[in-house]
């Protein structure tokens, strides 16, 4: 007998001695998961700071009646055709009479947007009384003084191996001493198509672009994948057949998406004639990467099913397709939606099948219809990163983003619809 | 037919003691395979109008093989394979021209463990008489929900929350929803796997009660683990043992003046 009752065997220690161990390498695992998270999202958040905002720069212009609307028509289709680019010219030579010789106009004329000509017209026609008068505009300055007043541009070095020499420094620190350089929220960066130049380029036509794909892929691999579904799980005769069937389906979730591209380029395009570069294409070729982990999670959710459910309505009375779509279909349904935005979410992140059937076109206008040529979020990303001009660097974190929010916005849609259809058994 | 010529050697065939007067349903040499497997062997059973009739035997014997034959659960088993006869009414219930989802409209299905849908109480009783077109209005379905849960002797508990999930009610209570459930579709005949084996002994008591008043309308075959509920509920005992029915007779007989060793040995808890 020893003198207490709880006496602790050989090798207790020992044991809870690796469950803690075990606990911390657990905890250890998930900190160096989280720890890359953070990283990862957080340079990409920072880097696509500069492209949320956009330097403008002001400038006095006379709207020279002589050049705007000569005949003083007031026509605005004259309006608009006017040559507004020597308009902000002759005002950047007002600003900064000394400049001379052509290369260094060329590198003042340079200072802001080759846009700002438009935004100009825009403005006179909207309101033909300016003209004649000199007035005070906020132009998009150009990326090259973008990058640098986000600090992307390394002064020390010398001057002849940077983007933006101490000449343009020194007008742009005059233009700021006199309060005509500022930042702003580049709302066109949400408006915009792509674009060649770095400060005019906007995500719009690719997220449409994924979205009228995405919604091709949904209203076509939905129905089908879930109709698969139950029919192999609920309907299908076991043997042979569905076992081969089994298998295939397996095997399709793991081809590599290129293949379904190929298959999109040979069937929907060469055979079918379908328009290339277009979300419908882009769709059906994701819906067919998407099919596979449809069906494979829609099949199990039903599996999960309890068979006394089934058993329960077949005693009833209930017919085969009775039972499935009033008593089982609904119990999987938030399993099978979860398996939909998996493979939705997979869709909107692939990039190599879109690039087979031709959707990484440059496309500067918004598509309206699943028709239209366009792009797609993560072709923008490639394409983006792809660009020589330093400040492509920040839009390629931008648009980044901007695909990630798209995915957090999926998932919880799928959590909302998960939580509404969600039962209890 | 060798099968036929056979019969009278089936250790089971023979001991028609006390025959049914005007059985309901008539079991004629019924085997049933699940596969390769022989998990029931030359059954032949009367069961009459208007009683209950139970089933009794060690885990594994067939009893709740047989019961399944009856509303042929059995067809949702891809490996399993039924020969022979069971009329019910003098229809084969396994002739092709049977509709397997009127014959189950009719012959209604209580399980071991209580098995409510996941939707509310009123949905519950509702899905059987709404799919089978029993009710033509609103109205009328209110009724027969109503009358259902009354004569499962539920109605007092839930009446007032009749939107209540079913899930959310005690064992004893759910058990009792799923009678609701099947009498709601008026069949003629109910059959019970267990229906106690899962609840407390006052429930269990509840349910025996609720068995007793059902006799009245329904032919009832109840298949039990625990032979005091046999003797207590049931009117009529089959015997089951390794596949083969043994013996079957009044209740009474069975438990007091077996014919068969096998019987005597598992009522008396020799084997089991």
């Amino acid at each position: 007998m020893t003198d207490t009752f709880i006496t602790s065997r050989p090798g207790l220690t020992k044991r809870h001695a690796a469950e803690r161990r075990f606990r911390l390498y657990g905890q250890l695992a998930i900190a160096i998961a989280l720890g890359f998270l953070v990283i990862m999202i957080g340079v990409i958040g920072y880097n696509s700071i500069g492209a949320f905002s956009q330097t403008q720069i002001a400038l006095s212009v006379r709207l020279d009646k002589s050049v705007i609307d000569p005949d003083g028509t007031r026509d605005s289709a004259i309006i608009r055709r006017a040559n507004y680019g020597s308009l902000i010219k002759a005002a950047l030579r007002h600003t900064f009479p000394n400049v001379e010789g052509r290369r260094n106009k060329r590198k003042l004329y340079g200072l802001v947007s080759s846009e700002a000509e438009f935004t100009l017209g825009r403005k006179v026609a909207a309101d033909p009384d300016l003209i004649g008068t000199t007035q005070k505009f906020w132009f998009v300055a150009s990326d090259d003084v973008d990058m640098l007043m986000d600090g992307n541009i390394d002064t020390s070095l010398p001057d002849s191996s940077r983007r933006v020499s101490d000449m343009e420094i020194g007008w742009l620190k005059k233009l700021r001493n006199e309060g005509d350089i500022k930042r702003a929220v580049n709302l066109s960066f949400f408006t915009n198509g792509d674009s060649r130049e770095p400060e005019l380029a906007g995500i719009l036509s690719a997220l449409m672009g994924s979205a009228l794909s995405l919604f091709v892929c949904f209203v076509l691999s939905f129905p089908t994948g879930i109709m698969a579904a139950i029919y192999l799980e609920e309907f299908a005769p076991r043997g042979r057949w569905s076992d081969i069937i089994e298998i295939n389906i397996n095997n399709l979730a793991a081809v590599p998406s290129i293949v379904f591209g190929l298959l999109g380029l040979a069937i929907f395009l060469n055979m079918f004639g379908l328009p290339r570069s277009t979300p419908l294409v882009g769709g059906m070729v994701l819906a067919l990467m998407t099919l596979p982990t449809i069906i494979i999670a829609s099949r199990a959710s039903l599996r999960a099913v309890p068979p006394s459910i089934r058993e329960a309505a077949l005693a009833l009375g209930a017919s085969r397709v009775q039972t499935t779509f009033h008593q089982v279909a609904p119990l999987a349904l938030p399993g099978m939606l979860t398996g939909t935005i998996v493979g939705m979410a997979r869709a909107l992140g692939d990039t190599a099948p879109l690039l087979m059937i031709g959707m990484v076109a440059f496309i500067v206008d918004v598509p309206t219809s699943i028709l239209e040529p366009a792009t797609a979020l993560p072709v923008q990303v490639f394409l983006w990163a792809d660009s020589p001009e330093r400040a492509f660097l920040e839009k390629t974190s931008a648009a980044i983003v901007v695909l990630l929010a798209f995915l957090v916005l999926m998932n919880l849609v799928a959590i909302l619809l998960r939580k509404k259809f969600e039962q209890r058994f | 037919m060798p099968a036929y010529a056979l019969r009278d050697d089936l250790p089971g065939a023979a001991t028609g003691i006390s025959p049914v007067e005007e059985p309901l349903i008539k079991a004629l040499d019924v085997n049933v395979f699940y596969g390769e497997k022989q998990a029931l062997n030359g059954i032949c059973l009367d069961i009459p109008v208007n009683q209950v009739t139970s089933l009794i035997g060690p885990s594994g014997c067939g009893k709740t093989t047989f019961l399944r034959c009856l509303n042929r659960m059995n067809d949702l088993i891809d490996i399993c394979r039924v020969e022979g006869q069971i009329t019910i009414g003098g229809k084969n219930i396994y002739d092709p021209d049977v509709d397997v989802v009127a014959l189950r409209g009719q012959v209604g299905m209580v399980f071991q463990k209580p098995n409510p849908f996941p939707k509310s109480i009123f949905e519950n009783v509702a899905y059987g008489p709404r799919i089978n077109g029993l009710a033509q209005s609103k109205a009328e379905l209110n009724d027969i929900v109503e009358h259902s849960l009354a004569q499962a002797g539920l109605l007092d508990e839930v009446h007032d929350r009749l939107d209540a999930p079913g899930t959310s009610l005690s064992g004893g209570q759910q058990q009792r929803l799923c009678i609701a459930r099947a009498i709601a579709v008026v069949p003629k005949v109910i059959l019970m796997d267990e229906p106690c084996s899962a609840l407390d002994p006052i429930a269990t008591a509840r349910i025996e009660e609720l068995i007793d008043e059902l006799r009245q309308s329904y032919t009832i075959i109840i298949v039990t683990h625990s032979m005091q509920q046999a003797a207590r509920v049931s009117q009529r005992t089959a015997f089951f043992y390794l596949g083969i029915l043994v013996e079957n007779g009044p209740t009474e007989m069975i438990f007091t003046a077996p014919q068969d060793e096998r019987t005597e040995s598992y009522i008396t808890g020799r084997i089991g």
